[in-house]
């Protein structure tokens, strides 16, 4: 079997789009939870009175502002990268993207554009009541741009509603809603946006912190911190409610990322949850990619809980994928090895239909598409070269989970106790609690990214989910080239944050206008 | 015409509000505009040129190649 690229190819173009990724995702959250804080504070206004939540409003939405601009279409450079780069992956998915994403460019340029102006501009231009619910409807807007992107993020996790043209290479949408409506875009778009939630209020429970320390604003940072206290103790606690959703969707669509986040080699009934162990290399393993987790600390059957919500499930291991197994629900999975028989038929039946068609055989054609549509769901497999190659990199996936929740737990403390003292006016009482809720605005970013590097690295070797493995995405260039570019976002994303860095520091020196 | 009577609301936000800008904003779009021109002008056009759509005119064509990719490979 030849190699369609080289390693070196595969893994800077791999390195590249998730550089890109992770830059583009620095600014993403903030605009998504701040812009309903904004809301929610124009909201306190109109009704109350209040003129310092006015005041509050005008300061988080100049740090939104600067956020919103040096992040805006940062996005397009993955778009970018998807017509350079995985040329073979675009066109494959081509028609499935195309109507979320031409959606999701109606969506940010009309909706968001349009009372994003009346928003910075339509102070004292346009009533009260006209210039907030402009202010909600960026909020909305900004949200359903991200429901679209995380539709077709959902659709590689778990490819649904669609049907594979053997003569365009393409898959075509046949069911719209299956793909909208599916229970892995909706877990992802709700843990998404309620994860970015919680950034969102951690960034502006630590920034009022600050105030807090430098005893300026005090009014102004007790009210921001009581608001973002609330809000972040109701996203995180939706953020835990949507994990324990998306954990059982993995459980049923993508177990060997489950395994992976756990360190599960051998799964059973009634499997235990690591809490925090090493993964380490095993000779006695059956392959080098596994790893045995030494020195873990386990909770009894809760594995099987987060699956399957029962504590006695069975859930497999890497090697009961590898060998095949049947799940809790009764479905019977066949070996990774005669997955891979099945993909290679899947692929003959494609060259034996291409031929036909271009001979005008209409029989052999037909028979080669039954071949076809028949082995189609283990099409992917047919392009690996060891079973052991649907094992993604466990080290990682395992760390980055642990992390991920571990923060979030932290964040139910930060914000129970900010929430209470704040409430209570005692907030500025502990200087800890300044300290502690500064510390958490990195967490909340380190957070966030170990979500994405769990989701995206742990369904490996795929970008979609049992179709088409990454080697066979990406376009046959020179790795020269994709280091060059690589070497230019780099430098391009980390100017860019610079400068959002220094110039919000500057605006949160300077500090809300007024009193 | 009234068309353009509806639009012109909305001309004067956006009229106003870039011409009585703060200087912090006007380092943001300075910023923004330079940033999407190094995107469009740079990457896109220069180095990240669409594969397909560079290389081949029509659907068939494309669909054609990356069939190609698809069953050389085994």
């Amino acid at each position: 079997m030849t190699e369609i690229a080289t390693s070196s190819l595969v893994e800077w173009s791999r390195w590249q789009f998730a550089m890109t990724a992770i830059y583009h995702y620095m600014f993403v959250p903030l605009t998504l939870g701040l812009s309903f804080l904004l809301a929610l504070m124009e909201t306190l206004w109109v009704r109350t009175g209040n003129e310092e939540w006015l005041r509050a409003e005008k300061f988080w939405m100049k740090l939104f502002g600067i956020n919103f601009a040096i992040g805006i279409a940062t996005g397009l450079i993955l778009e970018f990268q998807f017509g350079s780069n995985w040329s073979n992956y675009s066109w494959f998915v081509g028609d499935i993207f195309g109507a979320p994403l031409a959606v999701e460019g109606l969506f940010a340029f009309f909706m968001e554009a349009t009372f994003f102006a009346v928003m910075f501009f339509g102070w004292n231009k346009v009533s009260r009541r006209f210039h907030l619910t402009s202010t909600w409807l960026v909020f909305a807007g900004s949200n359903i741009s991200a429901l679209w992107i995380l539709v077709a993020n959902a659709w590689m996790q778990h490819p649904v509603g669609m049907e594979f043209n053997p003569l365009s290479a393409r898959n075509e949408m046949t069911d719209f809603w299956a793909v909208l409506g599916s229970p892995t875009a909706m877990n992802k778009f709700f843990h998404t946006v309620t994860s970015a939630y919680t950034l969102s209020a951690c960034f502006v429970v630590g920034v009022s912190g600050w105030y807090i320390l430098r005893k300026r604003h005090m009014e102004f940072a007790r009210k921001s911190i009581l608001l973002a206290s609330v809000f972040g103790l109701f996203s995180i606690l939706a953020t835990i409610f949507t994990g324990d959703s998306s954990a059982q969707d993995v459980t049923r669509t993508q177990p060997m990322k489950l395994a992976a986040m756990e360190g599960l080699n051998r799964g059973g009934h009634g499997a235990d949850f690591t809490l925090i162990g090493i993964p380490c290399r095993d000779e006695a393993l059956p392959s080098e990619r596994m790893r045995s987790v030494k020195y873990g600390i386990t909770v009894p059957k809760v594995l099987s809980f987060f699956g399957y919500h029962d504590f006695d499930a069975f859930v497999p291991g890497m090697e009961d994928i590898l060998n095949g197994y049947t799940s809790h629900e009764g479905v019977t999975y066949p070996s990774v090895e005669q997955r891979m028989a099945n993909g290679r038929l899947a692929i003959d039946a494609l060259r034996a239909y291409k031929q036909a068609t271009d001979a005008k055989d209409e029989a052999a054609a037909k028979e080669s598409l039954a071949v076809l549509r028949e082995n189609y769901g283990d099409f992917g497999y047919g392009y690996l070269n060891a079973p052991d190659e649907v094992i993604p990199p466990v080290t990682l996936v395992f760390y980055s989970f642990r992390l991920m929740v571990g923060l979030g737990m932290l964040f139910v403390v930060l914000f129970a106790a900010a929430a209470w003292w704040a409430k209570k006016r005692q907030f500025d009482r502990f200087r800890f609690m300044p300290y502690f809720a500064l510390f958490c605005v990195p967490c909340a970013y380190i957070a966030s990214q170990c979500g994405w590097i769990v989701a995206e690295v742990g369904r490996q070797p795929w970008v979609v989910q049992d179709l088409m493995p990454t080697h066979i995405a990406i376009t046959r260039i020179a790795s020269g080239w994709v280091v060059t570019t690589f070497w230019m976002f780099a430098v391009l994303f980390t100017l860019l944050l610079a400068a959002e860095v220094g110039i919000m520091c500057s605006q949160i020196k300077k500090g809300p206008k007024g009193n | 015409m009234e068309f353009l009577t509806v639009l012109k609301p909305f001309w004067n936000l956006y009229y106003d509000g870039f011409s009585h800008l703060p200087r912090w904003t006007k380092t943001v779009l300075a910023i923004v505009a330079v940033k999407l021109a190094v995107m469009f002008l740079v990457f896109k056009m220069l180095l990240m040129p669409n594969y397909l759509n560079s290389r081949y005119e029509t659907d068939a064509e494309k669909g054609e190649h990356v069939l190609q990719q698809f069953i050389s490979k085994p």
